[in-house]
């Protein structure tokens, strides 16, 4: 009894403390910040999309060297023709994996860094992550000599507005908050900090807002479903897998209770 | 099967079985270990952590056989293999979740079944060298989880390893040199990555499969403990048997059975459902290759080690630090000899152990979760806290319990049955 | 209190939980069984092999390696296809009866087309790689060599459609790998199906 009382009050105590922690160290989250993919791993028809928007428009520096093209024709419900005639550049072969022309020598010295595979990245920062980064891109003068533009999900992002013409170009306002913190020999440090307000469309893109937003969740939805191709496999398995078990425990279940009727 | 004996099978009994019981002992060992093998007749939820020990020792070794036949351990081939395993071998990709969630779930069981000891005062004489193997096989399984993670390469693979071998650097003296010979190389390298492998896949295996047959042997050697912590061999009947006992087999194997079924039920929903289990079990960083020039943003163990690594930081000196995690370990050891208790079981244990005990609860809870944040702010002064209150449990144990614990008196017979 | 202990129901109950058990134990079996089965990178790699065949000479031999096997591409002569009927009598298995080679290859060219001859260049005696001897009359056949392939190891002899002779330790025809006409000048090695499947 007296365990349990105290193990309440003591989560209570460090569910206090916690909170009180990530008050400290300040900030609330942008709007942009909590924008989500929202994507479907399992509508086909998105993924497809995805697919044909990858190679229209990431093909081109970013490989995806661990998918193979027939893998994407199997789980996509596409024949082996749709994805030669639709995804495949010439000279590769269906089972081939899915990699960019653009020579990673070139790509570091034209961008600074070679355009990183992505076969995994959707599990390595997740697809709400890469949502937030295809929607930030903002025109930025200060990096009128690389790319001339930012990222507001990843600040000084190496990769240019790809997709620019679909979503048109945008200007980030910010505003300057003043920040007053206690340093640690206490005495108060007054700090200027930029926060995002507000984007401005400049410039309108071939897709609507809504269009563009599809756009990039099907792309994203792609990106998800390469991270793990198995996974709705996964979890079809998965109901066929647990239902057995209970079959098998309800059985063992119910012969434990009866051999345990002898025990007195 | 086990259940025949030899009288009532009587004439079925093939002459080959009898040519083979002749030469070894297997109707003796299943008689002795199954049959006529008494276990108290009061176990509780408690006591299916061991046999689910086993079920998940047996289940890495098996999915750990099939890992290494497609798996890499070179540097340049790693990362790779393993999306190879997860992509292009058939069913690959569900022999390395079963993997990987069986390491977590290893530790799950594992704790739980050494919280039983502390409930139940298990370890207490005469089951001292039991708990003794069972905290070998414990430091070696935390061995063998580390060297496990190291294999896949990827960028937390890479740093966490980093992080823990530099930490022998610590050491006045014989510090540098040792790391570098444990690394075999400058820095974590191929080279390292080839012997961890050697040593994840051969040697702890081995080691650990010797440590549980001895623990077991141990265990038939003085009998279970059961939760009302009363020695069931003092009372019995005229053949011998214990009053309380019940043959292992039908009973604890049937009763296990289930204990099995919901477990593997529990653990199919992770592996169906949650593989990474929200970054815990298999954490984003490692979904990138490793890379020396980029450090992942928190570099943090996976979870089942976090309260000790939430010790190690909430001291500001390397090398106190690390002695003391490895003090946090080792104060196990001499639980047996530190608790003064007269009675074993928390049931008629007095308050200050129960107090203790459910400090150290919240204390190593807390030290898990802490492990997992970033070492700054009122995590620092709250990791200092429960440490101290971690570390009290063991050093003050001598003075908190045996005299000075109100203990109640104990049962002649158990209080229960299952 | 001792109720009478139903036997039938604990029976039955023990074989259901056994029962279920041992399905379990097979269904859990099955995908570590199946992960031994050729992985995709291993079908990748295995994939048919394609073989350009305009810049092949009459009477000349190509090699390419399909599965990590040698395979040659022969395009013989009208002499050479005319010469095969000749040498029934001199062979062990002239109508290809024991030997292995998809259908369309079983006719006394063992060929789609007798103007192209494929073949997997492995002995059939002990698997070591034959030498072409195509010159009539010429080599180690002595003069009345029609002209086919020779195996220094052991003394087996082939004809021009890959077939043994009488007298050589190997008993069987060469393999003859599956393939088919992509175009008129190309050849998948490794497929029989439809051409232009798999080329972007």
């Amino acid at each position: 009894m007296h365990k349990l009382n105290f193990a309440r009050t003591a989560l209570l105590a460090l569910a206090l403390a916690a909170s009180a922690a990530s008050a400290s160290t300040g900030g609330g989250g942008a709007v942009w910040e909590t924008w989500k993919a929202d994507n479907d791993i399992r509508s086909t028809a998105s993924l497809q999309r995805g697919a044909r928007n990858f190679v229209n428009y990431c093909l081109g520096c970013h490989s995806l060297q661990y998918m193979r093209y027939n893998r994407i024709a199997q789980d996509l419900g596409m024949t082996e023709e749709q994805v030669l005639a639709n995804l495949m550049f010439s000279g590769q072969r269906a089972f081939d994996p899915v990699l960019s022309p653009m020579p990673n020598k070139d790509a570091e010295s034209w961008f600074g860094r070679a355009p990183p595979d992505l076969s995994l990245i959707a599990r390595s920062r997740g697809p709400d992550y890469l949502f937030q980064f295809l929607k930030t891109f903002y025109v930025d003068d200060s990096r009128a000599a690389s790319t001339g533009v930012n990222n507001l999900r990843l600040e000084g992002a190496s990769m240019p507005h790809v997709l620019a013409d679909l979503q048109g170009l945008q200007k980030a306002v910010f505003h300057v908050e003043r920040h007053t913190e206690k340093a640690d020999d206490g005495r108060e440090v007054v700090t200027q900090v930029k926060v995002f307000d507000h984007f401005e469309q400049l410039r309108p893109g071939k897709l609507s807002p809504a269009e563009y937003d599809e756009f990039v969740r099907d792309t994203v939805n792609f990106l998800d479903y390469v991270g793990e191709p198995t996974r709705v496999q996964r979890e079809n398995l998965g109901i066929w897998v647990i239902g057995f078990l209970l079959v098998f425990t309800g059985f063992a279940y119910a012969l434990k209770l009866e051999i345990w009727k002898d025990v007195r | 099967m086990a259940d025949a004996s030899s009288t009532a099978a009587g004439g079925r009994r093939s002459r080959f079985y009898d040519w083979l019981c002749q030469r070894f002992p297997i109707e003796a060992f299943a008689r002795s270990q199954l049959l006529e093998y008494y276990a108290p007749k009061n176990f509780n939820f408690w006591y299916y952590f061991g046999v689910l020990a086993l079920v998940v020792l047996v289940l890495q070794i098996v999915t750990g056989i099939f890992l290494t036949m497609n798996y890499k351990p070179s540097e340049a081939e790693a990362f790779g293999s393993v999306e190879y395993i997860m992509r292009d071998v058939s069913w690959g990709w569900l022999i390395r979740y079963l993997h990987s969630t069986g390491a977590s779930a290893f530790f799950i069981v594992i704790y739980l079944h050494m919280y039983r000891a502390l409930l139940y005062g298990s370890l207490k004489a005469p089951r001292e060298l039991v708990w003794i193997f069972g905290m070998l096989i414990y430091a070696a399984l935390m061995a063998e989880a580390f060297f496990g993670y190291v294999l896949p390469w990827g960028n937390m693979s890479y740093w966490g390893a980093q992080v823990i071998v530099s930490l022998f650097g610590a050491i006045p003296g014989i510090g540098e040199p040792l790391v570098e010979w444990i690394r075999g190389d400058y820095s974590i390298s191929d080279i390292t990555l080839n012997r961890f492998f050697a040593l994840h896949v051969v040697a702890l295996p081995l080691v650990l499969i010797l440590l549980v047959v001895a623990h077991l042997v141990a265990l038939r050697e003085v009998g279970s403990n059961n939760p009302d912590g009363i020695e069931i061999k003092k009372t019995t009947d005229r053949n011998g048997k214990p009053l309380d006992g019940i043959a292992f087999h039908p009973y604890y194997t049937y009763k296990d059975l289930v204990g099995v079924g919901l477990f593997l039920i529990l653990f199919a929903m992770v592996v169906f459902f949650a593989p990474t289990f929200g970054g815990l079990f298999i954490e984003p960083p490692n979904f990138e290759p490793a890379n020396p020039l980029n450090t992942p943003e928190h570099i943090a163990p996976v979870w089942y080690f976090t309260p000790y690594y939430a010790i190690l930081r909430a001291v500001p000196d390397k090398l106190t630090g690390a002695v003391l995690m490895g003090a946090a370990v080792l104060l196990f050891f001499f639980l047996p000899w530190l608790d003064r208790t007269k009675v074993k079981s928390i049931r008629y244990r007095g308050l200050s152990y129960k107090i203790a005990l459910a400090l150290f609860t919240v204390s190593f809870v807390a030290l898990g979760w802490l492990g997992l944040q970033p070492a700054e702010g009122t995590y620092v002064l709250l990791a200092r806290i429960f440490a101290l209150i971690y570390f009290l449990f063991f050093l003050a144990m001598p003075f908190y319990t045996g005299k000075f614990e109100k203990t109640k008196p104990e049962p002649e017979r158990v209080t229960s049955h299952a | 209190m001792s109720e009478d202990v139903d036997q039938g129901r604990r029976k039955f109950l023990t074989a259901a939980t056994y029962a279920t058990g041992a399905l379990g134990a097979g269904f859990a079996a099955v995908p570590f069984v199946a992960s031994w089965a050729p992985s995709a990178r291993a079908k990748a790699l295995g994939a048919p092999v394609e073989v350009d065949l305009s810049t092949l000479e009459p009477g000349m031999l190509t090699t390419v390696q399909w599965r990590r096997q040698p395979v040659w591409v022969v395009r013989r002569t009208r002499d050479m296809i005319e010469r095969l009927v000749t040498l029934d009598d001199k062979l062990k298995d002239p109508q290809s009866e024991d030997s292995d080679q998809p259908d369309y290859a079983r006719n006394e060219g063992r060929s789609r087309n007798p103007e192209y001859l494929v073949l997997v260049s492995i002995c059939t005696h002990l698997g070591c790689l034959p030498k072409q001897r195509f010159q009539v009359g010429v080599g180690e056949g002595g003069p009345d060599w029609p002209g086919g392939f020779f195996c220094v190891c052991h003394g087996s002899r082939f004809d021009m459609a890959g077939r043994v002779f009488k007298g050589s330790p190997a008993a069987a025809n060469l393999r003859v790998p599956p393939y088919a006409f992509v175009d008129d000048k190309t050849i998948m090695i490794g497929d029989d199906d439809a051409p232009a499947k798999g080329v972007a």
